[in-house]
């Protein structure tokens, strides 16, 4: 049998009677007129699972959670299959819809009233859309607040609540500070994987004199309506790095102004590598390729010897073509996008979906405990059998994830020294963060002056 | 399976619902009329059109009215009363580019459609392979915008110089020696590229239009302007353009209409960077992606503002006709 064995579930009248059951009691099957729900597997065996948490929602047979998010299919499948555990222990039919235009019918549908029970948001600024638009966001309960302060830094719960109030436990994330390059070739020409923003750009000196048929990098801002978001990552992720966490945090407030001179200093110094045509744009051709080079095609002549560093995120590892052996000696890998000052702080920009929920029945609240739990992660982990998915659960047994670059970003997630912050853009209001900010970027890589871009921004900022 | 078994229930159970509306108003409708007053001719038209007014209320009226509401309530549509989203179609910066691009558009587009259309539509009139030389220019109406779009996306396909050219007219170009150009990039003339993309697509219509125009010239009138030595541009000047009027009109409005909306074309291939967006683009982009629910409803009224007096002369153009 290749899937894990749920233990069988006993649904007992009674309070805490700790029965075992070894073979399969079917929770429809089962009482109904229970309160509580105990579960106890075979004695020994792996994954067994706890159900005690969810016994406090009260007896939750019968009833019925939709959930709602961007992901489709194939994707969705370890979703679907990772909630197998809460559904057998509580006997909730939780129902998927995904859709690619999940985005902007989210909020149509809470606004004509044909809201999900939970929504998967990949953006904090929608979050505070939703809860400032509609007013139907409902605040998550105590337990699962309780998850996120165990398992989450606090910043992820941050992200998660608008005015003070906590909404929306983190789920998924990924981690966007990563430099691509192939570690074979790296070996073959004896460069070092540079530990200061100084060493990557005297390498990045280094490969462009060496090889004068490739250049040192590559990189892509096409990404169809959304072309642009890859140049709001790199300057997000330099900002943290020449100003500080810190002034990021008022750059992405608008505490200072989009075109502060910091920021004009961390997107000149992206432009020193992007925009010089001795460095950029490795096997696609000049700068202004870039511009129309797909974020998907960006890093691959990594492999053809094209070029040799590409910065994308960790969701990068999905798009190497089969076969690629994608590890710290292979063909691909990714090192993290270094600190000016090491010493000083390790910013690591990423990203991640919420949890958001639009009603507060029993099994609502009890599934959003259990997408907030460790459990849950390591179910996730285990039900992705391809890899692909991470999260800043600090439960997260890293063991459980398959793929070796899931392993790594999950290593930086959990670092000690890391200096975790969210993608600004998601995080701005959307005109700016989904619109401007973009737009801005498409046109200073195809010869705005840093300046004018920034200026641009500034002014379609919403009063 | 059961979800499929779900859907079907639901579908006849709204077709079934339909059928018993339709029943209830004819069988009113036919009660109405065994009544035999005087009256009961008007009130049974009444009971006809009272659901098409109903439904048209709810559905357009009262939605409109809702947007025109937005389009005066700031940003987001629901506050005060003012200009400030009008206003700010015409200040600022990311706004004013799509504004003047769509006026682009909804110039060029039917003009060069118009001559496209007609001058084919003169030139394989009577010709040998009228029918077969008419089907290849109507091709293009029967593939859908999106289609189209990316079809030319790959015409217009750029790589490096000295690599191998994927797109047919950089192909050409460095068969001939020159250099690769990047043509979704080269602003301003990249909304012209676009633009050939939709007058592409429109052609088809205004030749066959105007083809349908040009037959009906009678042969005699024709025939007398030839036998008074009129010949070519000419004959076409004196005669044709007059008599097809009515008809190049038509044409000139419904491309214009069909411009004003086009978002797909711009979306699929540029996604409305590179200084290409158009209003229906941003539109869209303000309602649904930034959730700027005012702005896009003030937007949507200035098309709708635009799009007014082409419809009207239109409507004038063809009562004339008529």
């Amino acid at each position: 049998m290749a899937r894990r064995r749920i233990p069988a579930i006993l649904l007992a009248s009674g309070v805490a009677v700790s029965a075992l059951l070894t073979a399969c009691a079917d929770t429809q099957t089962s009482s109904t007129t229970t309160a509580e729900a105990t579960t106890s597997g075979s004695a020994g065996e792996a994954g067994s699972f706890d159900c005690s948490p969810y016994e406090a929602f009260g007896d939750l047979n019968g009833t019925t959670v939709t959930v709602y998010t961007s992901i489709v299919a194939p994707e969705d499948q370890p979703h679907i299959d990772s909630w197998k555990p809460f559904e057998d222990c509580t006997g909730v039919d939780v129902q998927y819809e995904g859709s690619k235009e999940f985005e902007a019918q989210l909020i149509v549908r809470v606004k004509g009233g044909n809201a999900p029970d939970i929504a998967y948001v990949p953006q904090p600024g929608l979050l505070q859309t939703l809860v400032h638009d509609t007013g139907k966001v409902v605040a998550a309960p105590d337990a699962t607040a309780a998850n996120v302060d165990e398992f989450f830094d606090p910043a992820w719960k941050g992200y998660g609540s608008v005015d003070g109030t906590f909404y929306a436990a983190p789920l998924g994330a990924n981690v966007k500070s990563y430099v691509w390059y192939s570690p074979k070739v790296f070996a073959e020409k004896g460069y070092e994987i540079p530990e200061t923003w100084d060493d990557l750009m005297a390498l990045t000196k280094q490969i462009a004199a060496d090889d004068p048929d490739a250049k040192p990098w590559c990189a892509g801002f096409g990404s169809g309506d959304a072309t642009g978001w890859p140049g709001t990552d790199w300057l997000e992720d330099v900002l943290m790095r020449t100003a500080s966490p810190e002034v990021y945090d008022q750059w992405v407030a608008h505490e200072i102004p989009f075109n502060d001179p910091q920021v004009v200093e961390a997107l000149d110094t992206v432009g020193a590598i992007l925009k010089d045509s001795a460095y950029v744009n490795g096997g696609f051709g000049d700068v202004n390729s870039i511009a129309t080079t797909t974020f998907q095609d960006g890093g691959q002549p990594i492999l053809t010897g094209g070029c040799y560093l590409h910065r994308q995120a960790s969701f990068y590892a999905a798009n190497w073509p089969e076969g690629t052996d994608v590890s710290e000696n292979g063909d691909a890998w990714a090192f993290y996008l270094p600190a000016v000052d090491p010493s000083a702080a390790k910013p690591v920009l990423g990203g991640g979906e919420f949890v958001v929920a639009f009603a507060d029945r029993p099994e609502v609240q009890a599934f959003q405990t259990y997408l907030s739990s460790a459990d849950w992660a390591n179910e996730k982990a285990k039900d992705t059998p391809n890899g692909g998915w991470v999260s800043a659960n600090k439960g997260l047994d890293i063991n459980n994830l398959v793929s070796p670059m899931d392993q790594l970003s999950a290593t930086t997630l959990q670092d000690e020294a890391a200096v975790f912050r969210f993608d600004g853009s998601d995080m701005m209001p959307a005109k700016v963060g989904a619109g401007t900010f973009w737009k801005g970027m498409t046109d200073w890589i195809t010869g705005q002056s840093t300046q004018d871009t920034l200026d641009f921004v500034e002014s379609s900022w919403p009063s | 399976m059961t979800q499929i078994v779900d859907k079907f229930l639901a579908m006849f159970g709204a077709i079934a619902l339909f059928a018993v509306v339709v029943a209830l108003i004819v069988g009113i409708a036919w009660l109405v009329g065994r009544l035999r007053s005087r009256s009961s001719d008007r009130l049974q038209g009444v009971v006809y059109v009272a659901p098409v007014v109903l439904m048209l209320a709810a559905g357009l009226v009262y939605p409109a009215l809702l947007t025109i509401r937005q389009a005066f309530g700031g940003p987001t549509g629901d506050v005060g009363f003012s200009l400030t989203n009008f206003a700010n179609i015409f200040t600022s910066p990311e706004l004013l580019r799509p504004l003047i691009n769509t006026a682009v558009w909804v110039i060029a587009v039917p003009v060069l459609a118009t001559v496209v259309g007609l001058a084919y539509a003169v030139l394989v009139d009577r010709s040998r392979f009228e029918a077969f030389a008419k089907a290849l220019i109507f091709l293009p109406m029967a593939i859908s915008m999106v289609g189209a779009s990316i079809i030319w996306k790959f015409v217009y396909e750029y790589r490096p110089a000295g690599a191998a050219q994927t797109g047919l007219f950089n192909a050409i170009i460095t068969t001939f020696g020159g250099d690769p150009v990047d043509f979704m990039q080269s602003r301003p003339w990249n909304t012209f590229w676009l633009i050939v993309v939709m007058v592409w697509i429109q052609a088809g219509f205004a030749m066959t239009v105007l083809s349908a125009a040009i037959k009906a010239i009678p042969d005699e009138v024709v025939e007398a302007a030839k036998i008074d030595g009129s010949t070519g541009w000419r004959l076409f000047r004196s005669i044709t353009l007059p008599s097809i009027r009515g008809s190049v009109v038509v044409v000139l409005t419904t491309v214009g209409i069909a411009t004003l909306k086009v978002f797909d074309v711009v979306r699929t291939m540029t996604g409305g960077q590179f200084d290409t967006s158009v209003l229906a683009l941003e539109f869209y982009n303000y309602s649904f992606r930034y959730f700027e629910y005012g702005t896009g409803a003030a937007i949507a009224v200035l098309l709708f503002i635009l799009v007014l007096p082409i419809v009207i002369y239109n409507v004038i153009q063809t009562r004339r006709d008529a």
